[in-house]
C-alpha cells in the first residue's frame, strides 16, 4: 500500500495548482444544465488545451495536447480541480464518446475534420442510440438507412437524444443491413443536425424540464462516407464508445461532493431549536451513506491502481455505475427528508432551499439509475461477466430461428 | 501509487489460505465444534508455526514487526476457513497493548514470550465500547474488582488485558487470586468469549494514557473484525454462485435465472467495495493515525451492515438446503453475525463516526 504518487508527480501537481492559483478566476460559473457552451467557457476551454488539462492525450494534430497517456497525471488534474472548486474541461457526448470512438476506429480525414472543433466546443454533438423499441436491447433498433444515389436514406425515431435542440451533429446507430442477424446490421453514421426531415421535439421528464428530447427522421439524406467503422460493424464501434459513458456516471469524487454538500445542510437547516443533523436518525443514515462514499473513494484508488499495472479493473470497476448512481439518489433521498416539509418546495418556490437543486437531482439521478444501461442490466453484466454465471436463455433469438425455419 | 497489497502481503495472504485450506476444512471446525471446543490445537499450532503468533510483535522482541494490514491480510483468511483458533486479541490487541502502553520493562519481559507462545493473552476492553448489565472494572491499589464482560480468545488464555472504568489497561495472570472466569455461549461456536469476574485480583497497570491505548485496540479490533468479516462474506458469494451454477429447476440451473442472478450481482456489487475500504482503514491505522478511527468506524459498520446481507442472501441462493446444517453455511452465517456486534454494532459505530467528526449535538 503505497498512497504517495512520487516527486515528479508531486512536481505536476505544483504546476497544476499554480495554474488554477493564477487562472482559476476566469473559469466560467459551473453551468448544470447548459448544452451549449457559453462563449466564457470556450474560452475557458481553449486556455485548458493549450496547457493540456483537458484532451491531454489526444493528439496534436487532433487539436489536443498530445501527451503520453498517463492515468496518475489525469488523476491529478481531477483531484486539483475539484480541490480548487474550479470547472474542468468541458464534459459532453461528443468529447466523451465521439471522440474516443474516431479516435480509435475513424478515418484520417475524420479525425481531422471533427475532433478539434468539438474539443474547442465549437461543435455540439448529440447521441442518438436509443429508440423506443429498443432500450436495453439496443441492438433491436430499428432506424433504417437504405443506400440510393450515394446517400443512406434515414427513416425513424430515436429517443433520449439529450442536447438535440443545441447539437450541430449527432452520432447516430441506423440498420443497413435488413437480412443481417440483429447485431450485424448496424452502422455507425454522423452527420449534421440541420439536414432535412429532421424533427426534434423536447421530451418532458419527471423534473419538469426537457432534459432529452426525441428526434425524428424522414428521409434524411446523409452521404454514404459518413459512416464511422465498416457497414454492419455499428455495434462493435458503439461498443467502443458505451463503456466511455460507464466510466462517466460512477465519479467518486462527484459523490464526495455531493456528500459535503448535504452535511452542510444538515448543519444548516433547522428543524425547531435543533439542526437537522441533531436527529439520531437522519445523523445515523448520514454516516452509513459517509462510510458508502468512502468505501466507493477507495474503491477507485484501486481500480486506478489495477490500471496502472494494465489490469482492466474487474470487479471492482463492474460495480461502479451500479453503486455511484444508487449512492448519489440516495444522498437527494436523505437531503429531502432532513428538509422535513420544506422538502417539498420545488420550481423556483419562496422558501426553496439551494434552487430546488436536491429534488431535482433526486428524479434526475432516477434518470441515471435507468439510463446508460439500467440497474438491471448492470446486474446481468456484474453477474455474467464478474461472476461467470450462465447467461439467460437466449429466447428472442430461439424464436426468430424456429420462425425462420418455418418459414 | 499503489493501491493495494503488497507481494509480501499476497505471499502472506496465500501462505495463510493454503494453510488453513489444508489444516482446517469445513469437516474439522465441526469436529472441534462438537467436541465442544471453540479452538482447535491443530490450527492454533499450524497458524504459529507460519508466524501469526508473533505478526505484530516487534522484531527486536522476536516477533516478525508486521502492519496492521498485514494483520487484516491474516484474518480474512481465517474468516473465510471459520478458523476456530485464537487470532485478534491473542497474537493482535495483545501485543498492540504493550507496544502502546507498556513501559520498557513490561515489553522485554511480555512481548517476546507473546511471540514465541509462551503465555497466551485474552483481552477484555469490551467496557469502553458499551457498558452493560452494570458491568465495570475499577481499579486501586494494584487490584481490579468488577466485571469485565466480552473477553476475548478467552479459552487457553493464560493472561489477560482488561481495561478499567477509566480505559487504562492492566496485565493480569488469569491464575490471580480473585479472578472468575466464566465461558459465554454465543451464535459463532469458532469464537471463545467469555467474561472476567474479579474481586480484588493483583494485576500490573500499564501506562495512565487517558484511555488512548485502549481506543487505539478498540480500532484496532474493528479493522480486524471487518477483515475477518470480508472472508467470510466473500465465501458466502462464492458458495451461493457455486450452488446456482449446479442446482436445477424448471430445467434450468438457478443461475440463469435473473432472479437469483440478481441476488447474486446484489451481494457482490456490494462487498466488493467493502474490500477497499478495509484495506485502506488498516492502511490508516499504522500510516494515517489521524483519519483511523474514523475510518475503522466506516469499515466496521458498512461490513456489518453488507455481510448481514450477504449473509442472508447467500443463504436464500441455497433455498432449504442453505436452511440445514448439512452444507454447514451458517458457520460463515454466524461467524458474520459476531463481527458485526462486537466492539459496537453499526448504529453504535456510526454515531461514535458522528462523534469523532463533530457532527453530534455540542449541548
Amino acid at each position: 500500500m503505497n498512497l504517495e504518487y512520487g516527486p515528479e508527480y508531486e512536481r505536476f501537481r505544483a504546476e497544476v495548482r499554480d495554474f488554477l492559483t493564477r487562472n482559476g478566476h476566469r473559469a466560467p460559473e459551473p453551468a448544470q444544465r447548459a448544452a451549449r457552451p457559453t462563449a466564457e467557457a470556450v474560452v475557458w476551454q481553449n486556455l485548458l488545451l493549450e496547457r493540456g488539462y483537458t484532451a491531454r492525450t489526444i493528439p496534436r494534430e487532433y487539436g489536443g495536447y498530445g501527451a503520453a497517456p498517463n492515468i496518475l497525471e489525469a488523476r491529478i488534474i481531477a483531484e486539483e480541480f475539484v480541490r480548487a472548486s474550479v470547472p474542468g474541461g468541458l464534459s459532453n457526448q461528443g468529447i466523451s464518446m465521439l471522440v474516443p470512438t474516431l479516435l480509435e476506429l475513424g478515418t484520417e480525414e475524420q479525425k481531422r475534420r471533427w475532433i478539434e472543433p468539438t474539443l474547442r466546443g465549437e461543435i455540439v454533438w448529440c447521441q442518438g442510440y436509443s429508440e423506443p423499441g429498443a432500450g436495453s436491447d439496443l441492438a433491436s433498433l430499428r432506424t433504417s438507412a437504405r443506400e440510393e444515389n450515394g446517400h443512406f436514406v434515414i427513416n425513424g425515431q430515436k429517443i433520449w437524444t439529450s442536447t438535440a435542440r443545441q447539437a450541430d451533429m449527432i452520432f447516430c446507430l441506423v440498420r443497413t443491413e435488413t437480412e443481417a442477424p440483429k447485431h450485424a446490421g448496424i452502422s455507425y453514421l454522423i452527420f449534421s443536425m440541420d439536414l432535412p426531415g429532421i424533427e426534434v421535439r423536447p421530451l418532458k421528464t419527471m423534473t419538469g424540464h426537457a432534459e432529452f428530447n426525441e428526434t425524428f427522421f424522414t428521409d434524411v439524406r446523409v452521404p454514404v462516407d459518413q459512416i464511422v467503422g465498416q457497414r454492419g460493424q455499428g455495434w462493435f464501434v458503439a461498443n467502443a464508445t458505451l463503456g466511455h459513458e460507464r466510466g462517466m456516471l460512477g465519479d467518486p469524487d462527484a459523490l464526495e461532493s455531493r456528500l459535503l454538500a448535504l452535511i452542510r445542510l444538515m448543519q444548516e437547516e433547522q428543524v425547531g431549536c435543533a439542526r437537522a443533523i441533531d436527529n439520531p436518525v437522519l445523523r445515523d443514515r448520514l454516516v452509513a451513506l459517509q462510510a458508502e462514499v468512502a468505501a466507493m473513494k477507495y474503491n477507485g484508488m484501486r481500480v486506478l491502481s489495477n490500471q496502472l499495472k494494465g489490469d482492466p479493473g474487474g470487479m471492482a470497476k463492474l460495480i461502479v455505475k451500479l453503486q455511484s448512481c444508487e449512492l448519489a439518489h440516495q444522498i437527494s433521498a436523505l437531503a429531502i427528508d432532513a428538509m422535513g416539509e420544506l422538502g417539498i418546495l420545488y420550481g423556483g418556490s419562496p422558501r426553496e432551499r439551494e434552487g430546488g437543486n436536491w429534488q431535482w437531482n433526486y428524479m434526475f439521478q432516477l434518470g441515471l439509475i435507468i439510463g446508460g444501461g439500467t440497474a438491471q442490466i448492470q446486474k446481468n453484466i456484474i453477474a455474467e461477466r464478474g461472476l461467470n454465471m450462465p447467461r439467460e436463455p437466449r429466447l428472442a433469438l430461439d424464436a426468430a430461428q424456429s420462425r425462420k425455419e418455418v418459414a | 501509487m499503489d493501491f493495494g497489497l503488497s507481494p509480501e502481503q499476497e505471499m502472506l495472504r496465500d501462505t495463510v489460505g493454503r494453510c488453513l485450506s489444508e489444516i482446517c476444512p469445513l469437516d474439522h471446525v465441526r469436529s472441534c465444534l462438537d467436541a465442544g471446543s471453540a479452538v482447535s490445537d491443530q490450527v492454533a499450532a499450524a497458524l504459529h508455526d507460519i508466524g501469526l503468533t508473533g505478526l505484530m510483535v516487534p522484531e527486536a522482541h522476536g516477533g516478525l514487526g508486521m502492519t496492521l494490514l498485514d494483520a487484516a491480510v491474516a484474518a480474512e483468511q481465517l474468516g473465510r476457513a471459520v478458523a476456530p483458533a485464537p487470532f485478534l486479541a491473542r497474537s493482535v490487541l495483545a501485543p498492540l497493548a504493550l507496544m502502546l502502553a507498556g513501559s520498557e520493562a513490561q515489553q522485554d519481559e511480555w512481548l517476546p514470550r507473546i511471540a514465541s507462545g509462551e503465555v497466551r493473552f485474552g483481552v477484555a476492553i469490551g467496557g469502553i465500547v458499551e457498558e452493560r448489565d452494570g458491568a465495570k472494572v475499577r481499579a486501586g491499589d494494584g487490584r481490579l474488582t468488577g466485571t469485565a464482560l466480552f473477553a476475548l480468545d478467552l479459552a487457553g488464555a493464560d493472561h489477560f488485558i482488561v481495561a478499567d472504568d477509566s480505559g487504562r489497561l492492566h496485565l493480569l495472570a488469569a491464575t490471580a487470586t480473585g479472578v472468575e472466569r466464566i465461558a459465554l455461549q454465543t451464535i459463532d461456536a469458532t469464537r471463545s468469549v467469555g467474561e472476567l469476574r474479579l474481586t480484588g485480583a493483583p494485576a500490573e497497570p500499564l501506562a495512565d494514557d487517558g484511555g488512548l491505548a485502549a481506543r487505539r485496540l478498540r480500532d484496532a479490533g474493528r479493522v480486524l473484525l471487518a477483515a475477518d468479516s470480508l472472508g467470510a462474506g466473500e465465501v458466502m458469494i462464492e458458495k451461493a454462485v457455486a450452488y446456482a451454477g449446479e442446482r436445477e429447476q424448471f430445467g434450468r440451473v438457478i443461475g440463469s435465472f435473473q432472479a437469483v442472478k440478481h441476488m447474486c450481482a446484489e451481494m457482490a456489487a456490494r462487498h466488493e467495495p467493502c474490500r477497499a475500504l478495509v484495506w485502506y482503514a488498516a492502511h490508516a491505522f499504522d500510516a494515517v493515525p489521524e483519519a483511523a478511527a474514523l475510518v475503522a468506524c466506516h469499515a466496521k459498520s458498512l461490513t456489518g451492515e453488507v455481510h448481514r446481507f450477504v449473509a442472508r442472501t447467500a443463504t436464500e441462493v441455497h433455498g432449504g438446503m442453505g436452511f440445514t446444517d448439512l452444507l454447514g453455511l451458517h458457520f460463515w452465517f454466524k461467524r458474520i453475525g459476531f463481527d458485526r456486534q462486537v466492539f459496537g454494532g453499526p448504529e453504535r459505530v456510526r454515531f461514535e463516526a458522528a462523534q469523532l467528526q463533530g457532527l453530534t449535538a455540542t449541548t
